[in-house]
């Protein structure tokens, strides 16, 4: 598009963020991230959890004040101000107002008069396809249309942006693609008073299916590691070979070392003792060694291909990929997943086999279990209230993630026999129950 | 109410009103007789409520039948009005508990003491500080018996208001605060819609909670002074004095009547309306049922009847209240926020330390440490009956409760018949056993204890009814696949999935045995009195005697006592049920 450039509707510069006290264990899931969003455009945050992409978004609309830096809605000469509205994941909606009061909500609050309000809102409830749901209460209908609702909600009130946090991720797949269409439509239509729309997703096709531009996030702490334009033509095709590619460019963007000396972008955050595990089963493990050693993959294998075949998303996939590569089972390098030879021995092994070789690498290659080993061992009881290793945790990461990673280890030790625990008396052990 | 039912046909029924002609519909006449009808009765009740108190000598309550409906009416006011400040009370301490954080470091801890505090004792206190407000004057001892049933209701009203408020759906609060919504308009839209269906809960127990004192609040003796208020309790008083068994009949029948009138006119019809406000996605399985609000919504008549006394609330729900132009506070630095928290929790500090002293002050120089001893001696004898009781009446009621709740047909009959046992005051049929204990030559200390329990154990018989129906069905069909049969189908399912629930109707019927003790260690029948030795009966024969230390000393230790259970009993079983016997 060549039109004159404007002021960008929306400006986010050097903003930082941590959650959490600003003295002791504090969680810095925003760095120096700087964001413009310009009229016409879908701009796309995608990341994984953790990568602070929904607090960015929050940021903008004015429902967290960020640590550090400035979110700016610059004023245009002659142009209304910019306004945002904003879509949730889990639809927000009041289950005890009816459709058409949900929708009305933001006129209310605007203290717009009674018929223009009802005017409005029957406009919205009509653009967005919810005619004869006026009086339904959100519990009578399917998901789908709750977002719809949320979506009427968001619209009626005119924004110049319209702000979107996973609005599909919480859809089933059918649904999820119906609605995606339908926004488009209106987008490319122009049948909505929006300017611009940002929406958060971890969903990587989504992201390339809808937006004109991706930002890519790393995750914990969150920055921008990428910008990519999206340049195909609307509307986009999945089976497109240039949009396969650009998927698989995404996913590689996102399993690869951002430099070299750089820490690899990983949702595993923290290193040593004070390493945060992510609450991965041993069957899942088990389950991805077995599939990739198999055909068709054979011991390798794609990433995109590999979510698209399990029906996972890559949010799903990541840490699981993640814990095999902590457990040095598998490798993880450019968008593919590798098996070592570990993991074949693993696969083809019985059960008491698996549990030993497992035991193996949890005790080498996870500092938080080989501690909690050594210290059973040395003590002559060979117990240890869990609450001492979670107050080390503690030290170097919030309440939340501490007993996360505890309960992670609690799993996987006790699948490997490695140790046992107590939940009623808190308590690590040797023991072994008969 | 401030919330009324907004269905979208009705949403405009002042422009419908207008609309529907000059002349009025015969709907109109009926609903205006109605409202003008129930408008004197109330202003009746106030004005009566304003005579000097000397009229009680002239026109004393007489055991006259024909006078009981209008008894009736008085206490059944008082209740109301009662509970109306309990619920001005709810809106306003809770939110600023919920609001402030400063608030909250007060008002929370008080709030779980108040609840769990014998308010009989307080009376006396109270009695006194309300006739001197209005002196000569009937309202200062109306204030004084409506503070009393208050003092029974607000707490655990207060409370639930305020953990609504703590739980506020994160995604709701986002979007209020997205579209800017004023506090008032929070408030209507969310706060109170989300707290609603717990409120509601909350104010039937608390209804139920006052009946127990109405008897005992309307007839007070305080040293020399005795005042009767009309009223059933005051009735109830006058018959037990002359040991008239057809007036106590009498009396037990009208308060029937009265609790089985708002139960189904008032209480069930709310709680069918409140169950839109259930905060959950899905349409729920069982909804609360009430022939009236079916009668209501599905009626034209009626509902155009009633619509008008919906637009109060709607007209205060559409308040557009003008926006305050406060200047935003600087935001202040984590140093200074620091230093006012400690600020304040000096203050605090400073004035409980003050109270203690008050306290002390108060009561040193009258008792001694030899009465303060045996005072907790006789809260030990107080708590072993309570035990005791409460362990009996488990054994009894628990598996009961679980065969009528795991039998759909009968808990649906049985659960109301339970809820209204818990809402019948009990002390109304104490002379019933006094009348047993005397002609029978029992030990009043032994048989007097179960009337501590008459009227509390039906919230552990609800309350095991409800967790029965809750078990899932999946868990009892493997039951009875795997053959699971005598004690280990209790040990690994029936008690189990009743045991949070149990928690709940233990610690409730706990706390009110321990409040019935007042009544029930000290009871009378004609001029025959029966005692038995207890920490209730300490309190009962001191505020008869008028002897302020010793009340307060008696209330002081049996809030320790309630504490104190509560803290090392109830509480970590809560917690116990909370984290293990989850049943999602």
């Amino acid at each position: 598009m060549n039109a004159i450039p404007k002021l960008p509707l929306v400006t986010v510069r050097g903003v930082r963020h941590r959650y959490g006290k600003p003295q002791g264990a504090s969680l810095l899931v925003l760095d120096n991230v700087d964001l413009t969003l310009s009229e016409n455009e879908i701009v796309g945050l995608l990341g994984r959890s953790g990568s602070g992409k929904s607090t960015l978004l929050r940021s903008i609309a004015g429902l967290v004040s960020p640590t550090e830096g400035v979110v700016e809605l610059p004023r245009r000469a002659g142009e209304a101000d910019t306004t945002v509205s904003m879509v949730f994941q889990s639809f927000a909606l009041f289950p005890w107002l009816t459709v058409m009061q949900n929708v009305e909500i933001g006129l209310e609050a605007k203290r717009v008069p009674k018929d223009e309000r009802r005017k409005r809102a029957l406009a919205a409830i009509d653009l967005i396809g919810l005619d004869g749901f006026e009086n339904a209460y959100p519990k009578e209908l399917s998901g789908g249309m709750r977002q719809r609702v949320g979506l009427a909600r968001a619209l009626v009130v005119n924004p110049s942006v319209l702000l979107m946090d996973e609005p599909f991720s919480a859809l089933d797949v059918l649904t999820a693609e119906t609605l995606r269409t339908d926004l488009l439509d209106l987008w490319s239509e122009k049948k909505m008073p929006i300017k611009s729309i940002l929406m958060v997703t971890h969903n990587i096709e989504e992201a390339v299916l809808m937006c004109d531009r991706i930002l890519v996030f790393s995750s914990n702490p969150g920055r921008v590691v990428a910008e990519i334009k999206v340049e195909l033509p609307q509307p986009r095709n999945r089976l497109d070979p240039a949009f396969r590619a650009m998927v698989e460019d995404i996913y590689v963007r996102m399993t690869t070392r951002a430099g070299p000396g750089q820490p690899r972008d990983s949702s595993i955050p923290g290193v040593g003792l004070g390493m945060a595990l992510p609450r991965v089963s041993t069957n899942t493990i088990a389950g991805l060694m077995e599939t990739i050693a198999a055909a068709p993959y054979d011991g390798k294998a794609d990433l995109p291909q590999l979510a698209s075949e399990l029906q996972y998303e890559a949010d799903e996939l990541f840490p699981i990929a993640e814990v095999l590569q902590l457990l040095r089972f598998a490798e993880l390098e450019g968008g593919d997943l590798k098996l070592l030879p570990a993991a074949r021995r693993y696969v083809e092994a019985e059960v008491d086999v698996r549990k030993h070789l497992f035991g193996q690498h949890l005790l080498s290659f996870v500092p938080l279990a080989a501690h909690i080993r050594r210290v059973l061992d040395e003590r002559p009881s060979h117990q240890a209230p869990a609450r001492r290793f979670r107050d080390e945790l503690e030290d170097s990461m919030s309440e939340d993630y501490a007993a996360q990673t505890l309960k992670a280890v609690i799993q996987w030790g006790r699948y490997a026999e490695a140790f046992a625990y107590d939940e009623v008396a808190d308590l690590f052990s040797l023991d072994n129950p008969i | 109410m401030v919330f009324l039912a907004e269905d979208s046909k009705g949403a405009r029924p002042l422009a419908r009103f207008v609309g529907a002609g000059a002349a009025p519909s015969w709907a109109d006449i009926v609903a205006f007789i109605l409202l003008a009808g129930a408008a004197v009765l109330v202003v009746h009740g106030a004005e009566q409520m304003g005579q000097p108190l000397a009229q009680l000598q002239t026109e004393p309550v007489t055991l006259d039948p024909a006078r009981l409906p209008e008894y009736a009416l008085r206490t059944t006011l008082r209740m109301f009005a009662a509970l109306g400040a309990s619920l001005l009370f709810t809106f306003t301490v809770a939110t600023l508990a919920a609001k402030s954080r400063k608030a909250e470091l007060v008002i929370v801890p008080a709030l779980d003491i108040l609840q769990s505090v014998p308010v009989l004792g307080f009376l006396t206190f109270t009695v006194t500080f309300f006739m001197g407000l209005f002196p000569g004057r009937q309202l200062g001892v109306e204030c004084a018996a409506i503070f009393a049933i208050f003092t029974s209701q607000a707490w655990n009203m207060a409370f639930s208001f305020y953990q609504a408020l703590r739980t506020i759906p994160g995604d709701l609060d986002e979007v209020s605060r997205q579209f800017r919504l004023s506090p008032w308009r929070r408030f209507v839209r969310l706060e109170l819609p989300f707290a609603m269906p717990g409120l509601v809960w909350n104010t039937m127990m608390s209804m139920s909670g006052g009946w127990f004192f109405v008897v005992a609040s309307e007839a007070i003796t305080v040293g020399n002074t005795t005042v009767t208020l009309p009223g059933i309790g005051s009735w109830l008083a006058i018959a037990i004095g002359r040991g008239d068994f057809g007036a106590v009949a009498l009396a037990v029948g009208a308060m029937g009547v009265v609790i089985v009138l708002y139960d189904q006119f008032l209480f069930r019809p709310i709680v069918a309306w409140a169950d839109k406000f259930r905060f959950e996605q899905t349409a729920s399985a069982a909804q609360p049922r009430s022939w009236l609000y079916d009668l209501v919504r599905r009626t034209h008549a009626i509902r155009q009847l009633l619509a008008p006394l919906s637009w109060p609330g709607r007209w205060l729900a559409s308040i557009d209240w003008p926006r305050p132009h406060v200047p935003a506070l600087p935001r202040l630095s984590p140093a200074a926020v620091r230093v006012l928290d400690l600020a304040w929790i000096v203050a605090v500090g400073a004035a409980v330390s003050a109270a203690v002293w008050l306290l002390v002050v108060f009561i040193a120089p009258v008792l001694s440490w030899r009465d303060l001893l045996s005072t907790f001696g006789l809260g030990l004898a107080t708590m072993a009956r309570v035990v005791v009781l409460i362990a009996i009446a488990s054994l009894i009621w628990v598996p009961i409760g679980v065969w009528i709740g795991l039998r759909p047909q009968w808990s649906e009959r049985l659960q109301p018949v339970a809820q209204f046992l818990a809402a019948f005051p009990a002390n109304v049929l104490f002379p019933f056993a006094v009348m047993a204990i005397v002609g029978l030559k029992l030990s009043p200390d032994v048989w007097l204890s179960p009337l501590m329990v008459l009227g509390t154990q039906w919230y552990i018989l609800f309350n095991v009814i409800a967790g029965a129906s809750a078990i899932p069905s999946d868990m009892r069909e493997a039951a009875s696949i795997f053959g699971l049969r005598g004690w280990q189908w209790w040990r690994q399912v029936g008690l189990p999935g009743i045991f949070p629930y149990y928690v709940t109707g233990a610690l409730t019927a706990s706390g009110g045995s321990w409040n019935a003790s007042i009544v029930a260690e000290a009871v009378s029948w004609g001029n025959r009195h029966l005692e038995a030795v207890g920490l209730g009966s300490f309190i009962a024969k001191a505020t008869a005697a008028g002897d302020y230390p010793r009340v307060a000393l008696g209330v002081a230790v049996m809030s320790v006592f309630v504490i104190a259970f509560n803290r090392t009993l109830w509480r970590p079983l809560y917690r116990f049920a909370e984290r293990r016997l989850r049943l999602d």
